[in-house]
């Protein structure tokens, strides 16, 4: 007489028992999200498709080969800001990749529990996030004052403290994912820890720090408040000496737009579209690089 | 128990011939790094020291009455931070409340509601929100934004609220070209909402699975999961996050310097034209000399005290997100 | 004595404990710290020259801490260190005035999971000749070649020299970092569980291959696979919350116990 017993059935009034309400919050959480989200979405077309639409209708072949015009003069190009810019950025680049890399090395494999490295490492936070017009405050005093004028030396300068706790903060991010057994695989060979650094470590890291760097040229290329005081901005193509201030799209874009010129106003959508496209193409390649090189 | 065994110790008879590495070159290294890295406490107490050095003469001349002056009259060399502080705040603080439930919104979006072929696709438009120099949000913010928002808000807007007791003064527009605090402060939210919503999705991001899960399966719905779960795992990083958004709004300047108006006196309306502490220095220090120069100066000290104390606090709250 | 659950018939006959060989490494009494906590207590042991000792014990006993000490990977970091004496051909390789660079090209390591270097295979293996010896590339192609054929990977990557270490299997990448160890003609090497992360296909060939090595190199395995123990090993050291409990020939260890201790762990009633 083993028979299962028969399996009592739930009536349906049991089910229902929900507040009515609970849905009603979470559909509206839902509703509200995605409506942020589309919002946000919005917003980036609705830029995008007017840099794109004030400026094509602005590009022209002189745009790229004529100098930025003076005042009352006709037409005109932005081809010495294009030149400018990359020299400062470049420049920038230049001098913060190897401080930062190398300060990210300290923070991530000789620094580890000292509390020197701790205190370097939030110090690097604040100036990551500081204000980017007071640093160029800083190098006007530094350098501009000093050497008596504008130079594209403070402009580059200036971008390079913007930059250095970018890197540094990448660098070390990355090195802290490279496992210790293969610094230790290292070391087991009587590898001093300079050379496990540089050709183990690093090399393991590699598309991450690439990255890091790819980003912040990404970044400084659009900075405009520290070049205000340091490079400044003129109508000429730079000088090999880099005195006397440097032409660059940033502040070009700021003096233009604000003019009452309709030729300068123009000037300034076109260079605004080439340096936000610019931007976007660094961003999306550095992501790439990094999603490729972690897939492997 | 061990063989202890007096025997001969093998002495090798064909050893390689090795060099010894390098021991200059290891610490030569070393040093470097350790060099590199102090140069970023160099530059920290650079810019502090260049802040105090220009700004004394003018907190000298004017003592702690300069920051709550407001007037700021080149010709009299008459200085005072009080517009300028007003207008940096306020944006902010509009910048804040607008930005960051649009922000917490996005996480939240990306991180519990988005379908997985979707997540991508935005996280990366909202990356590359985050890309864009915040001079193209000022040029937007002038030429697309003021026009439509002094059309569509401030024009009928004030004719709502003309002759009321508060809204009167607050909303009110004089000359309604769309520029002032309010543009200002929106501008401002458009820019820190990518910022927010990246920082507060990683935070989200990296709470358990099974926390969520668990939550669920009491038959939880997703906005109970949120509100009674998540937040409370992690909001104080939230705030944090907040906080650091909040540091980068009151630092801002080609933004707000395109859509602010840039007025040196106090006015109460929302949709009048003000300065912020960037601004201000964005428009005037190229021409700037003697006490004015030091004016400027000084207003960066008290920017810098300001977001200083922003970050710090907000490094504080949000532990420090380890890598993706 | 009761049943020993390991079949040491296939191992007997296949290695024999030599104990009229010479001495390589001698320790004396050596303790180690983790900060304030002595994990080795008072260790004195002796290693012969071309055997295989074998350490065992279970998770904790400080099998793989004490093979650290031989090559002083543990000085990497600060808050670990080493008190007494362990003599590499009479020297004292913990004292200060060793150059810890050398000694770790003499005493060579291989560890747990597979590391090849983020680079080409033939990088791999010369990036430790290429730290300590200065050769002309066809020298240094000798080498690479003759470390891969004592690995027993040769024929399998002959062909594929400049193609990422990072790609080969985990068997493959095993016997790589064996490679690479034996490159740099050490007298020593040092194996930290060797095979726990491998298929039993790949786990074989190296317990051949370390067969293979014993002519030229002394080796100390740590293992926690008793029966790897004893297929492998000429002497066994069996150790217990920091202490060297029994140390002897691999045979009579596993057939003979002389403490119980041992006979415990052996037969599992602990692990």
């Amino acid at each position: 007489m083993d028979t299962m017993p028969r399996p009592t059935t739930i009536s349906p009034a049991a089910w229902g028992r929900v507040r009515r309400s609970r849905y009603m919050a979470d559909r509206a959480l839902k509703a509200v999200c995605l409506l942020f989200t589309a919002l946000g979405v919005f917003v980036l077309g609705w830029i995008l498709l007017m840099l794109l639409y004030q400026g094509i209708s602005a590009l022209r072949p002189e745009v790229f080969t004529n100098t930025t015009p003076g005042p009352m003069t006709k037409g005109g190009g932005i081809a010495n800001a294009i030149a400018g810019s990359f020299v400062l950025t470049f420049l920038g680049i230049v001098v913060a990749t190897p401080v930062g890399v190398l300060a990210g090395t300290y923070l991530a494999e000789y620094g580890r529990g000292s509390k020197l490295a701790e205190v370097i490492r939030f110090v690097n936070d604040i100036l990551l996030a500081a204000p980017s017009i007071l640093i160029g405050l800083f190098v006007y005093t530094l350098m501009v004052q000093p050497m008596g004028g504008y130079s594209g030396w403070a402009g580059g300068v200036a971008l390079a403290i913007i930059a250095v706790p970018v890197i540094v903060r990448t660098t070390e991010d990355m090195l802290r994912i490279v496992p210790g057994s293969l610094r230790e695989a290292g070391a087991a060979l009587g590898a001093p820890m300079s050379k496990v650094i540089t050709k183990i470590t690093w090399r393991a890291a590699r598309a991450g720090m690439v990255t890091g760097v790819l980003l912040a040229t990404a970044r400084i290329a659009g900075e405009t408040a520290p070049l205000l005081f340091t490079a400044l901005n003129n109508n000429f193509w730079f000088r090999a000496d880099l005195m006397g201030g440097v032409a660059n799209l940033p502040v070009m874009i700021y003096q233009y737009a604000l003019s009452p010129y309709q030729n300068w106003r123009e000037l300034a959508w076109a260079g605004a579209l080439v340096i936000t496209l610019t931007i976007l193409a660094l961003s999306i390649v550095a992501r790439l690089l990094f999603r490729k090189e972690t897939a492997r | 128990m061990v063989a202890l065994s007096q025997k001969l110790l093998v002495t090798s008879m064909d050893k390689p011939s090795r060099r010894s590495p390098s021991f200059n070159s290891d610490q030569i290294f070393r040093l470097a790094s350790l060099g590199s890295a102090l140069l970023v406490l160099i530059v920290l107490a650079g810019i502090i020291g260049s802040m105090i050095y220009g700004g004394l003469p003018a907190f000298r001349e004017f003592g702690l009455g300069f920051i709550t002056s407001s007037v700021w009259d080149v010709q009299r060399d008459e200085y005072g931070a009080w517009v300028a502080i007003v207008g940096t705040l306020t944006s902010a603080l509009i910048a804040l409340v607008i930005g960051v439930p649009i922000s917490l919104g996005i996480a939240i979006f990306l991180t519990q509601l988005c379908p997985p072929w979707l997540k991508r696709p935005i996280a990366t438009t909202i990356e590359l929100l985050a890309a864009v120099p915040s001079i193209i949000y000022g040029m937007w913010g002038l030429f697309v934004f003021a026009p439509l928002f002094a059309k569509f808000v401030q024009i009928p807007l004030s004719g709502l609220v003309e002759g009321l007791p508060i809204f009167g003064t607050i909303l009110y527009a004089r000359v309604p070209s769309g520029v002032g605090v309010l543009t200002a402060g929106i501008i401002l939210a458009i820019m820190i909402i990518p910022f927010i919503a990246s920082i507060a999705r990683d935070i989200l991001d990296q709470i358990p699975p099974v926390m969520r899960e668990s939550a669920y399966g009491i038959g939880c719905t997703t906005w109970e999961v949120v509100r009674h779960v998540l937040v409370p795992q992690v909001g104080v990083s939230i705030i944090g996050a907040v906080m650091l958004g909040l540091g980068r709004a009151l630092g801002e300047t080609m933004a707000v310097t395109f859509v602010i108006g840039n007025a040196n006196r106090l006015s109460l309306s929302l949709f009048d034209p003000g300065s912020t502490i960037a601004s201000r220095i964005a428009n005037e220090f190229n021409e700037a000399i003697g006490l004015q120069l030091n004016a400027l100066m000084a207003l960066g000290c008290i920017l810098f005290l300001v977001t200083f104390s922003v970050l710090v606090l907000a490094r504080i709250l949000v532990a420090r997100a380890t890598v993706k | 004595m009761s049943s020993i659950a390991v079949d040491t018939s296939s191992a007997i006959g296949r290695s024999v404990a030599d104990t009229a060989a010479p001495v390589r490494i001698a320790v004396r009494n050596l303790d180690f710290f983790y900060g304030d906590f002595r994990s080795l207590k008072d260790i004195s042991i002796d290693f012969y020259d071309r055997q295989v000792t074998a350490l065992i014990g279970p998770s904790g006993c400080g099998k793989s801490t004490l093979l650290r000490t031989f090559n002083r990977i543990y000085s990497l970091y600060p808050e670990q260190r080493a008190e007494g004496e362990i003599l590499l051909d009479g020297q004292n390789v913990l004292s200060p005035s060793i150059d810890v660079n050398e000694l770790r090209a003499r005493v060579g390591m291989v560890f747990q999971k597979p590391t090849p270097f983020p680079m080409s295979i033939y990088d791999n293996i010369a990036f430790g000749i290429r730290l300590y010896e200065n050769l002309p590339r066809s020298e240094l192609d000798g080498r690479v070649e003759e470390a891969l054929r004592k690995a027993a990977l040769w024929d399998e990557v002959k062909d594929k020299l400049r193609q990422s270490g990072m790609g080969l299997s985990g068997g493959q990448q095993q016997r790589l970092c064996i490679a690479r160890t034996i490159a740099q003609q050490p007298e020593v090497i040092l194996l930290d569980e060797p095979t726990s992360a491998l298929d039993p296909i790949s786990t074989g060939k190296i317990e051949e291959l370390i067969e293979q090595l014993r002519a030229e190199f002394t080796i100390v395995i740590v293992t926690h696979n008793m029966q790897q123990a004893a297929r492998i090993s000429q002497f066994t050291a069996f150790m217990y919350l920091g202490e060297l409990v029994e140390f002897g020939p691999t045979n009579k260890m596993f057939m003979t116990p002389t403490k119980k201790q041992t006979q415990d762990y052996i037969t599992g009633r602990f692990g």
